[in-house]
């Protein structure tokens, strides 16, 4: 990666404009050409570098419900549970942590009563008494870009 | 369930702009053609959608591990009901904080802030963490560190397999 990399990383992680042609935009901002814009991003995608470039949408505006979990799982249990919560497509973010609750997943469905009746189905297919809700009682802030053009 | 205030088109829109923009010159206008309407609907439906706050914002979405941020971790503090709020305001304010929610506690385990710290290495989570408790003086926290990513994906609205799925995996 080297600094106009790091450069189009940080400005299509800010946002890629709802505009006719957006990388077109973008180039302008980091002082080069359309087409070198999209060859980098290409390129940074196929390094596995950038996931995605699309549209992320407001779960709660859109009418859908969604909680963190926190599970405790024996070790022994561990793949065979993960492999069956994993299958739910609600189940999107699943991590094994470093505490006596080592399951923290989170968990979304299109109303509250999907989201209740979906975990009362996986304590029973998993057999894990202990599964929490952990609902966000109030959201301080939301973001997921940080800076790659730290002046290294 | 319904979501009666989308139409099959809306839906549809959705669908596709949350899968990878097309990387060519005019994504919109190659959405609009899947879809069979004009770039301008496109255009005027995403920023109505920007605007009510429906939809975040199009952006790039990395592999975090790879570009540099090692460790993450999720920090849970036991701060007094009555200072939640400014806590937390605090706490949102630190630039390695990515997340800060308010949850309810669990039995045994007295956390309502949760903060995901992002840090190159553990070390420096924990520097930040010690600095953020310093800064809010809140010494009762723990760290959970992620010792393995299961899985790590965008959620899909608006797909009928989701339900299906789910029936299958009951059965």
């Amino acid at each position: 990666m080297d600094i106009l990399d790091r450069k189009i990383l940080d400005a299509i992680q800010e946002e890629v404009p709802i505009v006719s042609r957006p990388f077109d935009y973008i180039a302008r901002q980091v002082a080069t050409s359309e087409p070198e814009v999209l060859k980098r991003i290409r390129k940074l995608k196929q390094e596995k570098i950038i996931r995605r470039v699309g549209g992320s949408f407001n779960s709660d505006k859109l009418g859908y419900f969604s909680t963190l979990v926190a599970a405790r799982v024996p070790d022994e249990k561990l793949e065979k549970m993960v492999e069956k919560l994993n299958r739910y497509s609600g189940v999107t973010h699943n991590y094994l942590r470093g505490h006596y609750y080592n399951l923290w997943f989170t968990l979304t469905a299109c109303s509250k009563q999907r989201l209740h009746e979906l975990l009362e189905q996986m304590k029973q297919q998993t057999g894990i008494e202990e599964l929490f809700p952990l609902p966000a009682v109030r959201k301080f802030k939301i973001m997921v870009n940080f800076k790659m053009n730290r002046g290294k | 369930m319904g979501f009666p205030q989308f139409t099959e088109q809306e839906k549809a829109l959705i669908r596709l702009c949350q899968t990878d923009l097309p990387l060519c010159e005019n994504p919109f206008e190659k959405i609009a053609q899947q879809l069979q309407v004009s770039e301008e609907w496109v255009i005027e439906k995403l920023r109505a959608w920007k605007q009510d706050g429906k939809l975040k914002k199009f952006r790039a979405i990395l592999f975090h591990q790879k570009a540099g941020y090692q460790a993450n971790g999720m920090s849970v503090w036991n701060v007094p009901e009555d200072k939640i709020e400014p806590i937390g305001v605090e706490i949102a304010g630190f630039d390695e904080v990515s997340h800060c929610y308010q949850r309810l506690q669990l039995p045994g385990f007295n956390f309502n802030l949760y903060a995901m710290i992002h840090g190159q290495s553990k070390q420096e989570v924990e520097d930040i963490v010690r600095n953020i408790s310093k800064t809010i003086g809140v010494t009762d926290y723990q760290i959970l560190y992620s010792l393995h990513e299961y899985k790590k994906t965008s959620m899909k609205y608006f797909v009928p397999e989701i339900e299906s799925a789910e029936e299958k995996n009951s059965r």
